[in-house]
């Protein structure tokens, strides 16, 4: 079977939610290698070993993340260029994204984003996504090069499979360009307490319809231990950071469940939730069209439905 | 200073957008306009030439309906255009595209661009994958997804963010930036600006121009294929109830039916 290379994502060594998600598609898909850049390979790779890498690549040059996206993306080359893998696997976010898309010209090999499932087939994986705001499911295939692939969060259900997770360093000098672009600061998002937006398994957002309150929203979330988002209405008029829009122009989220509240449910914000696997809608109005996606509506006031909700739920939980 | 800004003409998103029997996207039955997400990268040109005495050139690649996005970008105060048509540019994928779109640039500034602005993604593809090729293409440093942009000297410096984190990175000119929605309000054009519009230069080029091969490009050289294309099955409707005071109960109970508690 050829080797299938994840991008591990971490920060500062400490292992998203996506890394063991992408090991378990890449097992579908032939035998994965991790490839770890900057710190923290050590402690990782008790994760990586967990989930089924045989090899992880360790690029630990600090360097490498203090520039912009242009350094994973040479590591990468580097190492497709050795191991001559079938497949290369990133976490599709901004700057998985942005890696993939360096990677593919250097390469010149094909690129998939925002998969929602990873399957082998014949001729190479297919990648299934979302097109058109969810309106539209597409299947695709790499033609050319490695078959790389940017793969949303939430889309595979993880499970271990032990293997060696053998560490080899990989020796590379990066070039003038690939740190010209350096990142002079990095302040983290400040801590909510709740889980990470684009990752969380449940998701409840805020609309217009709160008027700019969030607490019913921010405590029906914490009920379940969700994240927070919002729509963009919400984001504009000033009531939520834009780090928690979900929609076209903010996060794209496709979690277990997604709970609209006040949402009216326009395309702009439907092409960033419509993945999710079920949808629940809070709204006064009943010909919202953010009902036509639902498993369940509750047409009524968040401001009455939320808390009594939030309420059953915590007696639920005991 | 010469700016350049690479544009998209897409088909509307409140339309009803589908595919052609090819797979790629049908543009014959949607209006088209120029994508809402370039024309924070078009004002963000603008306001850096107007501070710099700059020169703004806006560059798309798209078939004969694509003019109407240079058009609406110089209406907005972009002093001149390059449209790049062809018909074997039909289906081509990103690497493709941003290939010709790095010819163009570079063609467009005799090899020497000093700023190139794009937006963060089109919103038809949405991919958000040509700026990064671009700058690799180039071999620009990248600064992407600037929420926040500032120009002192040759120093550009941007704020990007993340998931986790926000963070501030610098390059010096020349460079590739792309900007979120988040950077500016994007001026409507004036009166004026759609009068003077008419007069302002734009050049057409197709593939030969650029000295590309037309077996680098389009759908059958594309790098990836798609397999399938289904229409997503309307989702089943789901049960809908109106709150008669027992509504957050009965959200909780369906909740738990589906084990999320």
């Amino acid at each position: 079977m050829g080797e299938v290379l994840i991008l591990v994502d971490h920060v500062d060594g400490k292992l998203r939610k996506a890394t063991a998600e992408l090991l378990t598609i890449a097992r579908r898909l032939g035998e994965p290698s991790a490839v770890h850049i900057g710190p923290g390979a050590d402690t990782a790779q008790v994760t990586l070993a967990k989930y089924g890498a045989h090899k992880v690549y360790v690029f630990d040059d600090e360097a490498a993340l203090k520039n912009l996206v242009a350094p994973q993306a040479e590591v990468l080359a580097a190492v497709v260029a050795k191991a001559d893998p079938v497949a290369v696997l990133l976490p599709s976010n901004t700057g998985g994204k942005e890696i993939a898309a360096r990677l593919a010209v250097k390469t010149e090999s094909g690129l998939i984003t925002d998969a929602v499932d990873v399957q082998a087939g014949e001729g190479g994986p297919v990648a299934t996504q979302s097109a058109f705001a969810g309106g539209y499911t597409v299947k695709s295939q790499v033609t050319k090069g490695a078959a790389i692939i940017a793969v949303k969060p939430n889309s595979a259900a993880i499970e271990a499979a032990p293997a060696a997770a053998a560490p080899e360093k990989v020796e590379i000098t990066l070039s003038d360009l690939a740190t010209s672009a350096p990142i002079t600061d990095r302040q983290p998002k400040a801590k909510s307490g709740r889980p990470e937006l684009t990752e969380a398994s449940i998701v409840v957002s805020g609309g217009r319809g709160t008027g700019g309150d969030f607490g019913p929203v921010e405590s029906f979330a914490d009920s379940l231990g969700a994240a927070v988002g919002a729509s963009r209405a919400a984001v504009d008029s000033g009531w939520y950071p834009h780090s928690n829009q979900v929609g076209q122009t903010g996060k794209q989220v496709s979690p277990q469940l997604y709970v609209a509240a006040g949402i009216s449910g326009a395309i702009q914000h439907r092409a960033g939730m419509q993945t999710s696997k079920t949808i629940v809608a809070v709204n006064k109005d009943e010909e919202a069209p953010i009902f036509e996606l639902v498993d369940f509506g509750v047409v009524g006031d968040l401001f009455n439905v939320l808390p009594q909700a939030t309420d059953e739920v915590k007696k639920r939980k005991g | 200073m010469n700016i350049v800004v690479c544009v998209k003409h897409v088909p509307d998103a409140q339309a009803d957008r589908t595919f052609s029997e090819d797979h790629t996207v049908d543009r014959t039955g949607v209006d088209g306009l120029l994508s809402e997400l370039d024309e924070y990268a078009v004002e963000e040109a603008l306001k850096l030439a107007e501070a710099t005495s700059g020169e703004v050139t806006v560059v798309t690649v798209g078939p004969a309906a694509a003019a109407d996005a240079v058009k609406k970008a110089l209406q907005m105060g972009a002093d001149k255009g390059v449209h790049v048509s062809d018909e074997a540019i039909h289906g081509s994928d990103a690497p493709a595209t941003s290939l010709i779109l790095a010819e163009a640039i570079k063609k467009a500034t005799e090899g020497s661009p000093q700023l190139v602005i794009t937006g963060m993604a089109s919103t038809d593809g949405t991919m958000g994958v040509v700026p990064a090729m671009l700058a690799e293409r180039l071999g620009l440093p990248q600064v992407t997804y600037a929420s926040e942009l500032t120009l002192e000297g040759e120093k550009v410096t941007i704020k990007r963010d993340n998931d986790a984190s926000t963070e501030t990175i610098e390059a010096t000119l020349p460079a590739l930036v792309s900007v979120t929605d988040q950077i500016n309000e994007p001026r409507y054009p004036s009166f004026k600006g759609i009068m003077a519009a008419k007069k302002k230069p734009v050049e057409t080029w197709g593939l030969a121009d650029l000295g590309i091969d037309a077996g680098q490009v389009g759908l059958a050289n594309a790098w990836t294929k798609v397999v399938e294309i289904s229409k997503r099955p309307p989702r089943e409707k789901g049960e809908i109830i109106t709150d008669e005071g027992d509504g957050g109960t009965k959200l909780a109970e369906f909740l738990a039916g589906r084990k999320f508690l």
